[in-house]
């Protein structure tokens, strides 16, 4: 079942185009990594999932609402992790994720179970009174997960999550969240690294506000390995600086 | 309507916790005004012969005349701060976060606009709890009385500082607003001396001080802590804080925001 479904969306800055029809879909219980360089518009297309911002050209569709006409019931079925880091530092982990709720319309005791579900699931559950500013930066973006996981969406987008992040982390995070793909969410996955890619995963090559390539890891990669697949279809950047 | 009430009341209390944490802004914030009242009044009380106006049944001292327009002080400083604030949280990611929830985004800025109100309307009764125990104090009903004044003003005051959280996108472009929007309202305005006081040495300067919503915020607020209503600076609040509001939202459009972040 389709659970995102981005139809021909461009959006431009003044003169300078950041996305150039760009189409894609994204099935429940996949993990689709959108794959490009820094500036290919990934995060242009972020915004337009989340509603930041608004682009009369194209359609996008988020379980079955359309975010320019019912912006709300979107909104309300997607979790998001952004890139940059939206925690409250001097709140505790419980406060903040009580905050997030409140947001989403939740209170009370349904909020409360939520909230234990949500750290439980990403194994946080006991450090909920800790200030969010002695977590550490595995931590802290696990905690954003389960933040984005407290009203139960159905798709749930992840802007470069594990930048800046150490080897270790990224290696939990990435695992966490294919294991929340297997369990029926809809993940699509922001990335410029490779390794974060499993085989069976959907792959959205983004460059240059254009969609390149969108298949499996396997068929991407050719013969040559994903990584040196990635680097071919997008080496005119290097040309250029080279 | 309930999921709008808990917003409301998560937007609220997030402000309140970080207001409670930021004890250094609460201070300053009394500080302030204080420093007004006590030290700038004195200085001034000899220099600035006030006749009888309304409100006012009789001559009052320096010091009971400024300190409606130090309300008013507070609640700017304020709605400013609030503003800062609301560039910070763009910067750093948490006004997305706000922004994505399932509600309308005009909600969500009024919630927001009303917390710092909140915050403002704590800030004042102690200012005017403090300025009573130096023997400054106005009508017991006036305590009452002026707290929809200072709802109303904060409102406004804080609708001008979203619409300028809008339009300004980096903390180091801050230092304008300071200079181009606080000092001018509020010396432009009646929270020092009287229009008829102005008018004296520039009319055109009064016409001005006449036409500045903050004006009618301090008057609104010096008739309310005696217990009455002035019309006119109602209307003016009124209609400066739907103007300020509508703009704001307008700024805050998802088909036009991050426009200049991006370029």
């Amino acid at each position: 079942m389709t659970r995102l479904e981005i139809s021909q969306v461009s959006y431009s800055y003044g003169s300078r185009k950041a996305l150039d029809g760009v189409s894609f879909s994204v099935e429940a219980g996949r993990f689709c990594a959108l794959l490009g360089p820094n500036g290919a518009g990934k995060s242009t297309l972020f915004a337009l999932l989340t509603r930041l911002l608004a682009t009369a050209e194209g359609h996008i569709g988020v379980a079955g609402f359309d975010i320019a006409k019912a912006p709300r019931a979107a909104l309300a079925r997607l979790g998001v992790v952004f890139q940059q880091p939206t925690l409250d530092l001097d709140m505790t982990v419980r406060q903040n994720l009580r905050y997030f709720a409140g947001l989403h319309g939740l209170s009370g005791r349904s909020a409360v179970l939520a909230i234990d579900a949500a750290l439980t699931q990403l194994g946080m559950a006991e450090r909920a009174d800790e200030q969010v500013r002695a977590l550490n930066g595995g931590h802290r973006r696990r905690m954003e997960i389960a933040r984005a996981l407290i009203h139960g969406p159905e798709i749930l987008l992840l802007d470069e999550p594990t930048v800046g992040l150490d080897a270790a982390s990224r290696q939990a995070i990435t695992d966490h969240v294919h294991l929340l793909a297997q369990s029926g969410l809809a993940v699509l996955w922001a990335t410029h690294l490779v390794d974060e890619i499993r085989p069976d995963d959907q792959i959205v090559v983004l460059h240059r506000g254009k969609v390149l390539r969108n298949g499996s890891a396997p068929d991407l990669a050719g013969g040559e390995g994903l990584a040196k697949a990635f680097l071919t279809m997008t080496a005119e950047d290097r040309e250029v600086l080279a | 309507m309930r999921a709008w009430l808990t917003a409301l009341s998560a937007i609220v209390t997030r402000e309140n916790l970080r207001f409670v944490r930021q004890r250094g802004r609460f201070l300053a914030a009394l500080v302030r005004p204080l420093v007004w009242l006590i030290v700038f009044a004195a200085g001034f009380r000899a220099a600035l012969g006030l006749s009888i106006i309304p409100p006012y049944q009789t001559y009052i001292t320096y010091e009971v005349y400024i300190l409606p327009g130090l309300c008013g002080m507070i609640q700017l400083f304020n709605g400013m701060q609030s503003s800062l604030s609301l560039v910070y949280d763009q910067e750093m990611g948490s006004m997305r976060l706000l922004l994505t929830s399932p509600l309308p985004r005009w909600w969500l800025l009024f919630s927001k606009l009303l917390a710092g109100v909140i915050v403002s309307i704590l800030q004042v009764a102690v200012f005017l709890g403090i300025a009573a125990l130096t023997g400054i104090t106005v009508p017991a009903v006036g305590y009452i009385a002026v707290l929809p004044a200072l709802l109303l003003s904060g409102l406004m005051l804080g609708a001008l500082g979203l619409l300028i959280s809008s339009t300004v996108r980096q903390l180091e472009n801050f230092a304008g607003v300071m200079n181009f929007v606080i000092f001018p309202m509020f010396f432009l305005s009646s929270a020092l001396y009287p229009l008829w006081k102005m008018a004296e040495s520039s009319p055109l300067l009064r016409d001005i001080c006449a036409l500045n919503p903050f004006t009618h915020a301090v008057e609104l607020i010096r008739f309310a802590l005696y217990g009455e209503l002035h019309l006119t600076a109602l209307a003016w609040v009124c209609a400066s804080f739907v103007l300020f509001m509508l703009a704001a939202l307008w700024g805050y459009d998802p088909a036009r925001a991050m426009l200049r972040s991006k370029g």
